[in-house]
């Protein structure tokens, strides 16, 4: 009888934990939402969204957040720009043409890619990144180009990693059917293995693009930050995360407001594109 | 697999030179076939330069940290106290071995508990359980400034404690909750069905052949994963600024704020005068990241063999 209690306790225990985390978007949601939707409704839907001018401290302010959306938009494009076809491109090397010595070499080169803190990266770009550009290109460096080869090289390991296994979870005989057709190897690959793992490539570029655009301590290290649109790939930018982390410091009553509010719009991002991984990846099983 | 076994048996008898013969022959081949077809040889081209690049990113920057910062390692890098000439990095590396501590005490149980649901308890089609799986993956992919912004709304604010080690290390307790409860289920799942059957055969319940069962053979899937748990923890920094804040110093209590490692870097790199101590608690920082990772990965082949 004891024994059928603490059987029952225990498994109810367990479930207790496992709402946890549901527990946790709820409030994580409730609070961003609750502390940003009343400031985007004092400063106006469209003025938030839309407007040109972030300028807090003028009086009468106005908040803009617009070259901000711009701003991430930009910096994320060039990331995917730059880190997809090379993080594809090395995955099919990994998966088809990678001899066996030389995965044990790279395979865990890749895993320790993912696991470099973002504080490193950022760190990197402003020490190397930032000068090279100044050097060779044009502009003072802190540029959306800068941010954007920063976070390409960022979002590798995850557009490896996932593209990797998907390529490699790609039936045998498909394969051997394209090359009894009288393909060649790399035909093979590119008509038939690379359709057929499509949406699993798909997924690890989605999850790169939320791994680029929620992306903050990185960019604001090499973007510039400047909050204003910007006019060409070398100029300054700052991005919603940016935003959110250079004013949090010393902002007060409506600009705090604001700053959450920042939050909230880089929060629906995010969601829209865990919504949009989710149908992908059930296209997939189903 | 048959062929495989026939070359091995042979292999004694072959020399050196008829490897090195087959694989020109080989070569040749290769050649001809990329002569036939240009689009194939610029495909196999673009392939290789994308991996010669990916791995030079990682060299690029492990190098340049290296480079410039282990040199600068000194003792004065590693006094008990910070002062602002001899920037220390110590009160930095004991505030981040502590919310490392506290944030695993807080997640970890939690986060097996929750597997151990998922896994064992749970039919599939499920509503709760999908509803569990839904909101995990959320969470997998919220970035760490929303983290923090939650932590300083709710932890910061709402619950009065103030920047402090405590609401930094709850902000990344929620933030690694889902990589434990991920790793956690794989190996829970890859838990042979026979050793449950067994222990139900030998009149255990579900709760002891769990805990005497299930949970001793995936205990090294469990383990990688909090061990790359902490990796993620060491090189947060964007969820900690406005929760445990940026003092230097060791923190006297719980509630008092304290930097990490990662935030040191941050704070160091930011003020432009300190780069090569900057690039020297990168050296830790990847050391560090690196020890982990490959603590991991050893503990995760001990499971493969088994």
């Amino acid at each position: 009888m004891k024994k059928q209690y603490l059987e029952k306790g225990m498994e109810i225990l367990f479930l207790i934990n496992a709402c946890v985390s549901v527990l946790a978007v709820l409030l994580i949601c409730v609070f961003i939402f609750i502390n940003g939707v009343p400031a985007i409704s004092e400063i106006g839907f469209l003025n938030f969204a839309l407007g040109e001018k972030w300028k807090p401290m003028d009086t009468p302010s106005s908040y803009g957040i617009l070259p901000m959306i711009i701003g991430s938009i930009y910096v994320t494009a060039g990331a995917i720009i730059i880190g997809v076809p090379i993080g594809v491109l090395t995955a099919i090397f990994m998966s088809h043409f990678c001899p066996k010595n030389l995965y044990k070499i790279i395979k865990p080169i890749i895993n320790l890619l993912a696991g470099i803190p973002s504080i490193v990266y950022g760190f990197f770009g402003m020490i190397v990144i930032v000068p090279f550009i100044r050097t060779y290109i044009g502009g003072n460096g802190n540029s959306i180009l800068s941010a954007s080869i920063l976070l390409g090289m960022m979002i590798l390991p995850t557009i490896v990693g996932l593209s990797e296994t998907s390529l490699k979870a790609v039936p045998e005989h498909y394969y051997t059917g394209a090359l009894a057709l009288g393909a060649t190897h790399e035909r093979a690959i590119t008509t038939v293995i690379l359709p057929a793992a499509k949406s699993g490539v798909l997924a690890s570029v989605i999850l790169g693009t939320g791994r680029a655009i929620g992306e903050t301590m990185a960019v604001i290290m090499v973007a510039g930050n400047q909050a204003r649109v910007p006019n060409d790939i070398l100029s300054g930018v700052r991005t919603l995360t940016a935003n959110i982390v250079t004013e949090m410091g010393y902002a007060e009553g409506l600009h705090y407001d604001a700053l959450i509010a920042t939050g909230v719009v880089l929060f629906v991002f995010i969601l829209m594109l865990n919504v949009t991984l989710t149908i992908v990846t059930n296209k997939k099983r189903g | 697999m048959k062929n495989k076994g026939e070359l091995t048996l042979n292999s004694s008898m072959i020399s050196k030179e008829d490897i090195r013969n087959s694989f020109i022959l080989k070569m040749r081949e290769k050649l001809k076939t990329y002569k036939l077809h240009p689009f194939s040889f610029i495909f196999f081209l673009l392939v290789t330069l994308a991996v010669i690049a990916t791995v030079a990113v990682f060299f690029m920057v492990v190098g340049y940290v290296l480079v410039n910062g282990v040199p600068y390692l000194s003792p004065k890098l590693f006094e008990l106290k910070y002062t602002s000439e001899n920037v220390s990095m110590l009160p930095s590396i004991i505030t981040t071995v502590s919310m490392v501590l506290i944030s695993l005490a807080i997640s970890a149980p939690i986060g097996v508990f929750c597997a151990i649901y998922l896994v064992e308890y749970s039919g599939t089609g499920n509503k709760i359980v999908k509803l569990i799986r839904v909101t995990t993956e959320t969470l997998a992919g919220i970035p760490s400034i929303v983290y923090g912004l939650f932590g300083m709304l709710f932890f910061v604010t709402a619950l009065k404690w103030g920047f402090s080690i405590l609401a930094g290390s709850f902000t990344l307790a929620i933030m690694i909750l889902p990589l434990i409860i991920r790793s956690t289920e794989e190996s829970l799942k890859s838990v042979d069905q026979s050793y449950k059957e067994g222990s139900f055969g030998l009149g255990a319940g579900k709760l002891r052949t769990i805990f005497k069962i299930v949970l001793p053979s995936s205990i090294n899937g469990i383990l990688a994963g909090i061990i790359l748990s902490i990796g993620r923890i060491i090189g947060e920094t964007a969820a900690l600024i406005y929760t445990a804040g940026t003092v230097a110093q060791i923190p006297e209590n719980l509630l008092q704020s304290g930097r990490t490692l990662s935030i040191h870097m941050y704070n160091l790199s930011g003020e432009g005068l300190h780069m090569h101590q900057a690039s020297a608690t990168g050296v830790v920082l990847l050391l560090t990241v690196f020890v982990l990772n490959a603590l991991a990965s050893f503990i995760a082949k001990k499971l493969e063999e088994r």
